[in-house]
């Protein structure tokens, strides 16, 4: 049987994905950034997850106006990563879990979430740069990773109730597929950041902080702030932290299970206009 | 009935809904054109003939053409969109971000090592933080403005 053995949160800031990438990671600014990845690098090489499902958010990348879904599923067998201006980062091939996205898919839109199923897109920063935090350089990323793009760019961006709920659907899905597999599950972007207007660079370390305590010991009080306190609180691109609630819901936890162990919990300001935040919740 | 939009007393923030998005398709659409190399190029050598390729309004490609952001953002553009022009000038996300402030390349960065902007005085209109409408342009170009 499947399961979800840990999930791991990230701000997924594509100054990171390009200090990394022109070797920059030395230099005095990245350096305490990088090192807050330390731990998870070392941790993750032991865990060996043999699928990742990873929550990100496309930057107007793979979806232009053209199509907006709110909940997309990659049930496709790979993914490039996209040029988004700046040609595309130089970064392996990310290759999807078919069999175990199709599974998802049947149970998620039975359980009542209606999902948009994607085989073929590209994948940008959102996606890549927390692969790269966490995996580091490889010639080829250790795991399978099916990607879960959500809204987070055209409002209104679903609530973090609904987050939640289809954090638990997601877990459901993982834990009645057949294969013997370690699943993890990623919620990614955020912390505290704008980067628009008069207000752009705004960070707010203690909201932040009391976003983080509550995610690990109050997720369900957690999902029920609204849209308006992440935007006034925590810049108009902070909205990108309802994603965390996705990853937290799939916890056992959340269905009547053992309290996750907490392995790591670091916060960093700035990367470039960026609050920094990661955790590491273990299923017991 | 008008929909509860509870995001506008918000200062210096434009939230990118459906309303914004419905003005800003051309411009937003022309954006997403940037992201391949040959367009890239195709429109670094004749702005004004790329843009009129596009069904845009007169201002928006105005604003494109002055790199004004927060004209862009006003017509419609989304930061996400708008990033594939900075990305074809070779400008970062800190620049472009930066640029809408008023303040310089080095007075911004300076503000995020030091722990970037404080939320407080700047939840709402009407509060005396550094986004307010009064307290702009910021900087050194706000600074010039008052002298």
């Amino acid at each position: 049987m499947a399961r979800i053995t840990a999930s791991v949160y990230t701000s997924h800031v594509p100054a990171i994905g390009a200090a990394l990438d022109l070797g920059k990671t030395g230099e005095d600014y990245w350096q305490p950034v990088f090192a807050g990845y330390d731990f998870g690098k070392q941790w993750i090489a032991e865990q060996k997850p043999d699928v990742v499902f990873l929550v990100y958010n496309d930057h107007a990348t793979a979806f232009s106006l053209d199509l907006i879904p709110t909940f997309a599923l990659g049930t496709g067998s790979e993914f490039k990563p996209a040029d988004e201006g700046w040609g595309p980062r130089p970064v392996p091939t990310v290759y999807g879990h078919p069999e175990l996205a199709a599974h998802i898919a049947q149970s998620v839109i039975q359980d009542d979430f209606d999902l948009t199923l994607v085989n073929k897109m590209d994948v940008d920063h959102g996606l890549t740069v927390p692969l790269s935090l966490m995996f580091g350089q490889p010639e080829a990323w250790p795991c399978q990773v099916i990607p879960f793009a959500v809204n987070v760019v055209q409002y209104p961006v679903p609530s973090g109730r609904r987050c939640f709920q289809i954090g638990q659907a997601i877990r459901r899905a993982v834990e009645s597929f057949d294969e013997d597999l370690n699943v993890q599950i990623w919620g990614t972007g955020g912390m505290s950041h704008q980067l628009q207007g008069a207000r752009a660079g705004l960070i707010n370390r203690e909201w932040d902080n009391r976003f983080l305590d509550r995610l690990i010991d109050d997720p369900a009080g957690l999902s029920q702030l609204p849209h308006i306190d992440y935007v006034r609180e925590a810049g108009s691109e902070g909205i990108e932290l309802v994603m965390w609630l996705i990853a937290r819901g799939a916890m056992v936890d959340i269905a009547g299970g053992p309290k996750p162990v907490l392995r790591k919990r670091f916060y960093h300001v700035p990367a470039s206009n960026t609050a920094v935040g990661h955790l590491i919740l273990e299923n017991p | 009935m008008a929909l509860d939009k509870p995001y506008q007393d918000i200062p210096g923030t434009i939230i990118f809904d459906a309303e914004q998005s419905r003005k800003g398709y051309w411009l937003n659409q022309f954006c997403m054109s940037l992201m391949s190399s040959e367009n890239r190029a195709r429109f670094k050598a004749d702005e004004r003939a790329y843009l009129d390729a596009w069904p845009m309004s007169e201002e928006q490609k105005q604003a494109v053409l002055a790199r004004d952001l927060n004209w862009c953002m006003r017509t419609g553009g989304n930061i996400y969109f708008l990033a594939k022009i900075g990305a074809t000038d070779g400008k970062s996300f800190q620049q472009m971000a930066g640029s809408m402030t008023g303040m310089t390349e080095d007075e911004y960065r300076a503000m995020m090592l030091a722990g970037g902007r404080s939320a407080d005085g700047n939840r709402r209109l009407g509060e005396d933080g550094d986004a307010q409408p009064q307290h702009q342009p910021q900087g050194a170009a706000g600074k010039k403005g008052n002298a």
